[in-house]
């Protein structure tokens, strides 16, 4: 009775989340200029609308190509390296299938959720099935907008970028509760989680009306009102340190409390087996991670350039940090802890990556190499939770920190590009740091609340419908063989 | 007839099976192993995780030889063996009652 009644409370809850999107969706007021979705210059003047320039579709197609190699193979070894022989199987397997579960999931409603107008929590069913992205008849492709005015890529190039987003967010929480969980569950879990969570983060950070949409003074704070709630907070977050890391991280955390230890922790061994393999998968997120940045800026232009030096910057120092830290702290630097630093890095650099100057990247690197590795070995233990490939320790601290950090060094006291602080003039100032810093703080306590939040219930209900864990003798024996009836290695 | 069982650090198998060679030794049987003895073991750490490795792999080589052979044999195998330092391993000696060659048939020092 008491299940029952739970389940009834959580299907509530659910619906309630999902009502006031379908509300927002039903005035049908025909937003003919979602933002990505957006030609707003054609609303705007009779002029012909603006044609996608060559070089940025070919950049952001590439880069789209970039991201599905850090997903799979790039995180899938990383973290397959990590885990025992037995389980091999399971993580790749994992990755592979919620990347294609969360890639099939974004284009029939993900993308519309996350990147149509809606209301500043989420946004509305406009572009369901990619409808209205391509007319077949007329051979019309839709247009998305970019940072600049005048200057689009079609919206099934941004769709296809950001689908790879919605996918490796999702892939990145499977670290946390690696080893133990049941593949149903892990699945059930990712398309609630996704729903509810990434693409409402995404619509709250991301979503605005693009800058065609502000042609006079006078539509500004329509177009404001249009966009996301932390977009229209002013957080700043480039490719994904809320979004993605912070997201991903919470979500990890809370599916390792509620998953539970593994089978033996703290008392068996549980050693990588494959670090090699860790070593080629940081190596291919890192190359990867160029096509995630710098391919946020959306075109092939100045800020691509920067967010491309500092991914490369950052993560070397991070890499350097977290060697030197461990070599001092801990005696030996470990190939694992070069890897993990270089994922500390890329992470913290997220948020930043377009919106800093060398110097942030500089600190930020720095500092995530040393934070993290902090994270990983004495946070852990406080926090007493089995994250068995810490995704909080890297992913949700390294988040934190590279969000927060990006208030300070955006300002171009210190080196950064400032923001955009008119979108009629595209005229560009700073904040003053203290101010920005506290709006990352707000954005960035929002995405744990709702990632938090989400992430319980839908564990939750995954553990109701086919429960969360494995048996304990199929643990113990692996999940290749119990999961998948499959073994990695021969002998 | 005597069954001599060598317990020896792995990078060393090569000058053993040489040294064992050179004495008249006609085959030796050689087994992967892991185990401990005075030797300490060592301490790995993962991620703030630590993890004590008490077994530590070695080579075990087995030789079945004619009972005259087996001074010069241990002699060969202390020699090439020994490094000098802590975990150089053991030799143990047992008595070998019969050894039959399975190709022909043929039973005690002429089998080996």
């Amino acid at each position: 009775m008491k299940r029952l009644l739970t389940i009834l409370a959580l299907f509530g809850a659910l619906s309630v989340a999902v009502t006031p999107a379908m509300a927002q969706d039903k005035p049908a007021e025909k937003p003919t200029a979602t933002a990505p979705a957006a030609a707003p210059g054609a609303t705007a003047t009779p002029a012909p609308a603006p044609t996608p320039n060559k070089g940025d579709m070919a950049w952001m197609l590439t880069c789209t190509a970039l991201v599905l190699m850090m997903s799979i193979p790039g995180l899938a070894l990383f973290y397959g390296g990590m885990v025992r022989a037995k389980n091999m199987l399971s993580v790749l397997m994992q990755v592979f299938v919620t990347f294609s579960l969360i890639v099939v999931l974004w284009c029939i409603y993900g993308y519309s959720l996350a990147f149509t107008e809606g209301n500043a929590f989420i946004g509305g069913f406009d572009r369901l099935f990619l409808g209205g992205t391509f007319d077949a008849v007329k051979g019309d492709f839709a247009m998305a907008a970019t940072f600049s005015k005048a200057t689009p890529i079609p919206e099934l190039v941004f769709v296809a970028f950001q689908a790879t987003f919605a996918a490796i967010t999702c892939c990145l929480i499977l670290g946390a509760f690696a080893e133990r969980a049941k593949f149903s569950a892990v699945l059930i879990f990712m398309v609630l989680w996704f729903t509810f969570s990434y693409t409402s983060v995404a619509h709250m950070v991301w979503f605005w009306m693009g800058p065609d949409a502000y042609t006079t003074a006078k539509v500004v704070d329509e177009m404001n009102g249009k966009a996301g709630l932390l977009w229209q907070w002013g957080a700043l977050d480039f490719a994904g340190g809320t979004v993605v890391h912070i997201n991903a991280g919470i979500a990890g955390l809370v599916g390792a409390y509620l998953v539970g230890k593994r089978i033996g922790f703290g008392k068996e061994a549980m050693t990588p087996h494959n670090l090699p393999m860790t070593m080629i998968g940081a190596a291919l997120l890192w190359m990867g991670w160029f096509g995630f940045n710098a391919g946020s800026a959306l075109e092939a232009n100045n800020s691509a350039a920067l967010a491309f030096i500092n991914t490369f910057l950052a993560t070397a120092c991070a890499v350097l940090a977290w060697t030197f830290g461990e070599w001092l702290f801990k005696g030996k630097p470990s190939m694992l802890g070069a890897a993990s630093g270089a994922v500390a890095g890329l992470v913290a650099i997220t948020p930043a990556a377009g919106n800093v100057g060398v110097p942030g990247a500089f600190v930020i690197g720095t500092a995530a190499g040393l934070v993290c590795l902090w994270a990983c070995n004495q946070l852990k233990h406080w926090l007493s939770a089995d994250d068995s490939l810490d995704v909080f320790g890297v992913h949700a601290v390294g988040g934190i920190l590279g969000a927060l950090l990006t208030g300070v060094f955006n300002s171009q006291s210190l080196g950064g590009p400032g923001l955009v602080t008119d979108w009629v003039t595209g005229k560009v100032g700073s904040n003053p740091i203290l101010d920005q810093v506290w709006i990352q703080a707000q954005a960035v306590g929002v995405t744990i609340v709702v990632s938090g939040v989400v992430a319980f219930i839908a564990f939750k209900i995954a553990d109701l419908i086919v429960g969360l864990r494995v048996t304990e003798e199929e643990e113990r024996e692996g999940l290749d063989v119990n999961s998948h009836g499959e073994t990695a290695y021969h002998t | 007839m005597k069954l001599v069982t060598a317990i020896i650090k792995p990078f060393k198998l090569d000058e053993v099976r040489e040294a064992l060679s050179a004495v008249g030794v006609t085959g030796i049987t050689v087994t992967e192993v892991k185990g401990f003895g005075r030797q300490k073991g060592h301490t790995e750490l993962y991620r703030g995780a630590e993890y004590v490795v008490d077994f530590l792999p070695k080579v075990k080589v087995e030789a079945a030889i004619k009972s005259e052979l087996l001074e010069q044999v241990i002699e060969a195998i202390e020699k090439a063996a020994n490094t000098g330092k802590i975990g150089d391993g053991k030799i143990f000696v047992a008595e070998l009652e019969q050894t039959i060659r399975i190709r022909t048939g043929e039973t005690g020092a002429d089998a080996l």
